[in-house]
C-alpha cells in the first residue's frame, strides 16, 4: 500500500514549488527538530539530577548541544548532490586520519583515539560513522540495485578496514557502530538474504577469532556480561549497580533528584554511559517508556525521510543514519539493562559529552538536507 | 546464465529499499519489545528485590553500644567505671595490605610488639569488617600525630571509646572480676543482636554474674551511606539503654583494709553481716590488677600470673578448700548438746590421748599431756581434742554430717558469683563411692577435729559462723545491695533467707557462744592473744589445719619449710548480743590469722564508733 502510494507520488506532476514552506526554504525539518529538542530537554533534566545538580555541567552540555544544533542546521544547507560528490573524498580523508591516529595519536584514557588539529580534538572514528555509509551510498548509487555478490565483496573491506582499526584502538563500541552503519547500507541496498546468512554464519564462526583479537579488558567485559556476579566489586559492579538502580525505580520511579544509586555514587559513570539507569531509577518504568517513545519518534521521522527521499544515494544514506541512531541508543540501553555486554557507548542526547552528539547532529543535518532539498516534487 | 543489464530502475530500487526498510522496522520493533520486556522485568517483576538491594546499598543500621553499668560499694564509692580513651582501630577489609600498613603506622605511632601480637590475635577472631583496635589509650600527641597522617592510612582510624576501669584495682579483683573481649565461645551463648555493638563482656566475678544487668540494651541508628561507605546523615536513632548501676554490699574501706592486712600472706577473709547475709568484705590474697585484663592481657603477662607460685588468679575465698580444723568444734558441740549426748556440766579427764574400743590406734590431743579435767566450755576454749574424740564416738558420723549440712557445709552458699566450690561433708557413702574403701570409726574421730576428709571454703565458713551468731538464721550470702536503672526506682535486694536451724533447746546456742567468747577472753583461750577489745564483745574459734602430718606438735613448726607449715583458721562474730559482723579468715602456712582478724574487727568497730555509717548511704 505504501509502495502504491509512493508510486502515485512519483508520477505526480512536478509543479508544486509554491507549496514549499518557510522551514523548507531554510532547510529545517521542523518535526525532526522538535523531536530532538524534546529529547535534549529531557536529557538535560536527567543530566542535572545525575550530575548532582551541577549547573556547571548543564551549562557545558547546553553549549555542546547548542553548537551541535548550529552544525546540524549548517549541514542541512548542503544539498545531497554535493554530499554525494564529496563522499569518496570524505571517506579517504577519514581513513587517513584514522591511520594517523594510530601513528601520532595522543594517548588518552589508555586508548589511541584522539587526534588534535590546532585547537580541535576529535576522534576520526566518529567521522567514519557517516563517511562509510556515505561512501557506500555513493557507490551503490552508481550501480544497479540490488547489489550483486561481487559488489558485496568489494564493499566488505570498505567497511571492515576502519572497523578493525577502530576495534584495535581499542574502541569496541564505536567499532560495532561502524560495522552496523556500514552493514545497514548493504542491507538496505538489497544484499541477498543468502549472502546475509552466509556473512552472519562467517561472523559467528569468526567469534573465537574475535576473542583472540580482543584486548583483555574487552574479554573481561564479555565475561562479565554473561555472569556479572563473577566479580561483584570489580568488573561486574557497573552492571549490578545499574540493574539495582533501574529495578529499584519501579513503575513510577523514586522521583526526580531522589535516586539513591546515583546521588550516593553507587552507580558508576552515571552522567555518561550509565545515565539511562538514572532515568530508570528516578522516573521508573513510565519514564523509560516515555524516553523510548521520544527516541522512536525520531526513528519514525528518519524512516519517513528515507522513504520519501529522492534518489538512491539519499535513501540509502538516510536509512543508514536512522538505523545507526537506533543502534546507538538501543545498544546503550541494552547494556545498561543488562541484555547486552558493556561496550562504552553513550546514550545519544542524554549522556554528558560533546563528541558523539556532534556526529549524530551532522547525521540529522544530512537527513534534513535530504528532506528539504527535494526538487520538483516537494509537498 | 542471463547477464544482468545494468540499467537503473528507480521504481524497482525504491521498492527494494522500502521492502528492506520494512524488514528493518520489524527488527527495530522486536528489539524495542525486548527492551520493554526487560524493563518491565526489572522494574515491575523484580522491583521488590532491587528495592531491597538498593536499600542495602545506602541504608545501614549501625548498632549503638550501651554504656556498661557502673558498680559502687555500699557507701557509694565507685568500684568500676567507664573512662573515655582513644584507641587506634583498623578495619581489615578497607586495608589493602595490613602488614604494610602496620609497618607504616610504626613510623607515626609507637607500636610495641605486644600491640601487634594482640592485634593479630584479635584479627583471627573477628570478622573482616569489624574494627580491631591496634593500640589502646593513645596519648594526645599520638592522636594528633595520627590525625596529620590519616590520609595515608585508609581503613585506620582513631576512635573514642569507653573503657572499663577499676579505680581501686587489686583488692577488688576477686570480687568484681573484670571484663574482656568477647571470645568465640561466649559468642555462641549471647544474644548477638544485643551485643552487636559491644566489644566487652564480663568474664569473672560480679562483672560476669550481673552481665545481663550491667550490659544494657543495644540501640541503633539508621544511616545513609554513600558508595565509599561514608555515612552521610543519620536518618533515625533508637538510643541504647545503659546497663544498671549496681551497688554492692561490699564496704570498700573494709575491703581495702582487709586486703592490706592480709598482704604478704596467702589466704582469704570473708566478712558477713549475720542478720542479712550481706558480704562486707571478701578478700583473697595474693591478687592481681583487673585493669590488665581489660585492654587485653598479653600471653606473657598472663603466664606470669598463671604460673606464679602464690596463684594470684585463684579466688581462695570462693574456691579455696581447707580442712575445717578445730573451727568445726562449736558446730559439733551444738549437735552434742541438742541431742542430749552431753551437757554443759559433763566433765571428763583428758590424759592427752584417746583410744577406741577394740582398736589399738591412739588419737593424740594437740597438747601432749592433756587438758586435765575438761567440760564443754573448756573443751571449746582451749580446743581440747580428746573431749571431742569422746563426743564423736558417741555421736557417730551421721549426726555430725547432719549438723554440718544444716550449717551449710558441703554445699554451695549460693552467693552471686560463679564457680563457687561446695567443700565436702564426708560420709560413709561418699567414701565408698570416691575412695572405694569403707568408713572406719577412726574416720569419724578425726572428722570431729576437722582433720579428716571434711573441707570448706572461707566463704562457707563465714556463712556458718553468721548462722551460729544469729542462733540459726540462715541467709544466702549476697554481694548485691541493690541496683538502679536510669530513670527507674532504686531496687533494694531483700535478705535471702533459706530457713533456720531449730534446736530442741535454744539455750544450747548460748552455751556454745559463751564458750567461744572464752576462747578470746580467757587466759587459757586459744585466741587469748587476740587481746583487749573494749569496744565490742566477741566470740570466736581458732583452727589449725595440718599440712605436714608427721609434725603434729606445734613448737616444731618454725623448723619446717614455709609451705609445710600449718594453715591457720579463725572464725569470729561480734558483738555477741547483737552480731554485726561474722568473719572467717584463713592464712596459709602462717599463724597470723587471729591478729589479722583483730585489726580488721577493730577497724570495723572504730569506723562504726566514729559515727561512720556502714549501712546504705549516698545512693
Amino acid at each position: 500500500m505504501v509502495i502504491n502510494y509512493l508510486k502515485q507520488r512519483f508520477k505526480k506532476p512536478q509543479n508544486d514549488l509554491r507549496y514549499r514552506s518557510l522551514w523548507q526554504y531554510i532547510h529545517i525539518d521542523i518535526i525532526l527538530v522538535l523531536c530532538l529538542a524534546l529529547l535534549f530537554i529531557t536529557g538535560l533534566s536527567i543530566l542535572y539530577s545525575a550530575s548532582n545538580q551541577s549547573l556547571n555541567t548543564i551549562e557545558k552540555q547546553a553549549l555542546h548541544v547548542g553548537f551541535a544544533f548550529i552544525v546540524m542546521i549548517t549541514v542541512a544547507q548542503i544539498p545531497p548532490a554535493t554530499l554525494q560528490r564529496w563522499a569518496p573524498f570524505i571517506y579517504i580523508v577519514s581513513i587517513s586520519l584514522l591511520i594517523a591516529v594510530l601513528v601520532i595519536g595522543h594517548i588518552s584514557k589508555g586508548a589511541q583515539r584522539w587526534l588534535t588539529i590546532g585547537f580541535l580534538r576529535f576522534q576520526p572514528a566518529e567521522l567514519l560513522k557517516l563517511a562509510i555509509p556515505m561512501f557506500l551510498a555513493w557507490y551503490y548509487h552508481r550501480i544497479h540495485l540490488p547489489i550483486s555478490t561481487k559488489t558485496a565483496l568489494i564493499s566488505l573491506p570498505i567497511i571492515l578496514i576502519p572497523v578493525i582499526i577502530t576495534a584495535k584502538q581499542p574502541d569496541l563500541g564505536t567499532a560495532i557502530v561502524l560495522l552496523i552503519a556500514g552493514s545497514s547500507v548493504l542491507f538496505l541496498a538489497g544484499l541477498s538474504w543468502r549472502l546475509i546468512s552466509l556473512l552472519g554464519g562467517i561472523l559467528i564462526l569468526c567469534l573465537p577469532l574475535v576473542w583472540w583479537i580482543m584486548y583483555d579488558y574487552q574479554r573481561q567485559r564479555v565475561l562479565t556480561f554473561f555472569s556479572p556476579d563473577r566479580d561483584p566489586l570489580g568488573k561486574g559492579y557497573h552492571i549490578i549497580q545499574s540493574k539495582i538502580a533501574i529495578g529499584s525505580g519501579g513503575l513510577f520511579g523514586k522521583g526526580w533528584l531522589n535516586g539513591t544509586q546515583s546521588h550516593l555514587h553507587f552507580l558508576p559513570e552515571h552522567t555518561t554511559d550509565f545515565i539511562f539507569a538514572v532515568c530508570g531509577e528516578e522516573f521508573g518504568f513510565i519514564g523509560c517508556i516515555i524516553l523510548l517513545f521520544l527516541y522512536t519518534l525520531v526513528i519514525a521521522r528518519g524512516w519517513y525521510i528515507t522513504l520519501y527521499a529522492q534518489d538512491t544515494f539519499s535513501r540509502l544514506l538516510a536509512g543508514s543514519i536512522t538505523l545507526s541512531f537506533f543502534v546507538a541508543f538501543f545498544v546503550n540501553m541494552g547494556m545498561v539493562t543488562g541484555i547486552l555486554p558493556v561496550v562504552g557507548l553513550p546514550l545519544p542526547f542524554i549522556s554528558y559529552g560533546g563528541s558523539s552528539v556532534m556526529m549524530l547532529m551532522v547525521g540529522f543535518g544530512i537527513l534534513m538536507s535530504i528532506q528539504t532539498h527535494k526538487k520538483l516534487m516537494t509537498t | 546464465m542471463q547477464k544482468r543489464i545494468p540499467i537503473k530502475n528507480p521504481a524497482q530500487e525504491i521498492q527494494l529499499v522500502t521492502k528492506r526498510a520494512v524488514v528493518a522496522c520489524i527488527i527495530i520493533g522486536i528489539s524495542l519489545f525486548f527492551l520493554v520486556a526487560r524493563l518491565s522485568y526489572l522494574q515491575i517483576y523484580k522491583h521488590p528485590l532491587y528495592t531491597t538491594l538498593s536499600k542495602k546499598n545506602w541504608l545501614d543500621l549501625v548498632p549503638l553500644e550501651p554504656t556498661r553499668g557502673l558498680i559502687y560499694d555500699r557507701n557509694g564509692i565507685l568500684l568500676a567505671e567507664n573512662i573515655p580513651i582513644f584507641s587506634l582501630d583498623l578495619i581489615p577489609y578497607q586495608v589493602k595490605s595490613i602488614e604494610k600498613t602496620l609497618t607504616e603506622l610504626k613510623k607515626v605511632i609507637t607500636l610495641s610488639e605486644t600491640d601487634i601480637v594482640q592485634f593479630q590475635k584479635q584479627r583471627k577472631q573477628l570478622r573482616r569488617f569489624d574494627e580491631i583496635p591496634i593500640k589502646f589509650r593513645l596519648s594526645e600527641e599520638e592522636v594528633i600525630a595520627f590525625a596529620e597522617n590519616q590520609h595515608r592510612f585508609p581503613g585506620v582510624m582513631v576512635k573514642a571509646r569507653l573503657m572499663r576501669h577499676y579505680p581501686l584495682g587489686i583488692p577488688f579483683s576477686h570480687v568484681l572480676g573484670y571484663v574482656g573481649r568477647i571470645n568465640q565461645q561466649e559468642m555462641s551463648d549471647i544474644n548477638l543482636t544485643n551485643y552487636s555493638a559491644s566489644h566487652y563482656i564480663g568474664k569473672l566475678g560480679i562483672e560476669k554474674y550481673y552481665e545481663d544487668d550491667l550490659h544494657g540494651t543495644v540501640g541503633y541508628e539508621e544511616v545513609e551511606n554513600d558508595a565509599s561507605g561514608k555515612s552521610i546523615r543519620v536518618l533515625s536513632q533508637v538510643k541504647a539503654t545503659s546497663g544498671k548501676t549496681i551497688y554492692l554490699t561490699i564496704d570498700s574501706r573494709l575491703q581495702t583494709f582487709a586486703a592490706q592486712a592480709l598482704t604478704g600472706h596467702r589466704g582469704a577473709i570473708v566478712v558477713i553481716q549475720p542478720n542479712n547475709g550481706q558480704v562486707l568484705a571478701m578478700v583473697s590474697e595474693p591478687s592481681y590488677d583487673p585493669n590488665l585484663f581489660v585492654s587485653g592481657i598479653t600471653q606473657k603477662e598472663f603466664q606470669v600470673l598463671q604460673q606464679a607460685e602464690d596463684r594470684p588468679l585463684y579466688n581462695r575465698a570462693l574456691r579455696g578448700l581447707y580442712p575445717l580444723a578445730s573451727t568445726i568444734k562449736p558446730f559439733v558441740a551444738i549437735e552434742g548438746l541438742d541431742s542430749h549426748i552431753i551437757t554443759a556440766t559433763d566433765t571428763l579427764h583428758d590424759p592427752g590421748w584417746f583410744q577406741l574400743k577394740n582398736s589399738s590406734h591412739i588419737f593424740h590431743d594437740w597438747r601432749k599431756y592433756g587438758h586435765g579435767t575438761v567440760n564443754l566450755e573448756k573443751a571449746i576454749m582451749s580446743s581440747c581434742d580428746t573431749y571431742f574424740f569422746h563426743l564423736a564416738a558417741k555421736l557417730g558420723i551421721r549426726r555430725i554430717d547432719s549438723i554440718l549440712t544444716q550449717f551449710g557445709f558441703g554445699q554451695i552458699t549460693g552467693i552471686d558469683m560463679d564457680h563457687e566450690l561446695t567443700g565436702l561433708v564426708a560420709s560413709p557413702e561418699w567414701k565408698r563411692r570416691v575412695k572405694g574403701i569403707p568408713w572406719y570409726e577412726g574416720d569419724t574421730i578425726i572428722s570431729v577435729i576437722g582433720q579428716g576428709y571434711m573441707q570448706t571454703t572461707p566463704l562457707q565458713l563465714a556463712t556458718a559462723v553468721a548462722t551460729l551468731a544469729t542462733h540459726g538464721k540462715r541467709f544466702i550470702p549476697t554481694l548485691l545491695l541493690g541496683d538502679k536503672q536510669p530513670g527507674k526506682q532504686y531496687y533494694s535486694q531483700p535478705p535471702l533467707t533459706i530457713g533456720e536451724i531449730h534446736l530442741n533447746n535454744p539455750k544450747n546456742w548460748d552455751i556454745v557462744i559463751q564458750a567461744m567468747e572464752k576462747v578470746i577472753s580467757s587466759r587459757e583461750g586459744t585466741a587469748h592473744r587476740f587481746g583487749p577489745h573494749p569496744a565490742y564483745t566477741i566470740a570466736g574459734k581458732t583452727g589449725t589445719g595440718q599440712v605436714y602430718s608427721k609434725n603434729y606438735m606445734r613448737g616444731s613448726q618454725l623448723g619446717l619449710p614455709e609451705k609445710l607449715r600449718d594453715h591457720y583458721l579463725f572464725i569470729a562474730f561480734a558483738p555477741i548480743d547483737n552480731p554485726q559482723i561474722a568473719l572467717a579468715i584463713v592464712t596459709e602456712n602462717s599463724t597470723q590469722a587471729v591478729s589479722i582478724a583483730k585489726t580488721i574487727i577493730d577497724f570495723y568497730f572504730k569506723g562504726a564508733a566514729n559515727g561512720h555509717q556502714l549501712s546504705k548511704t549516698a545512693l
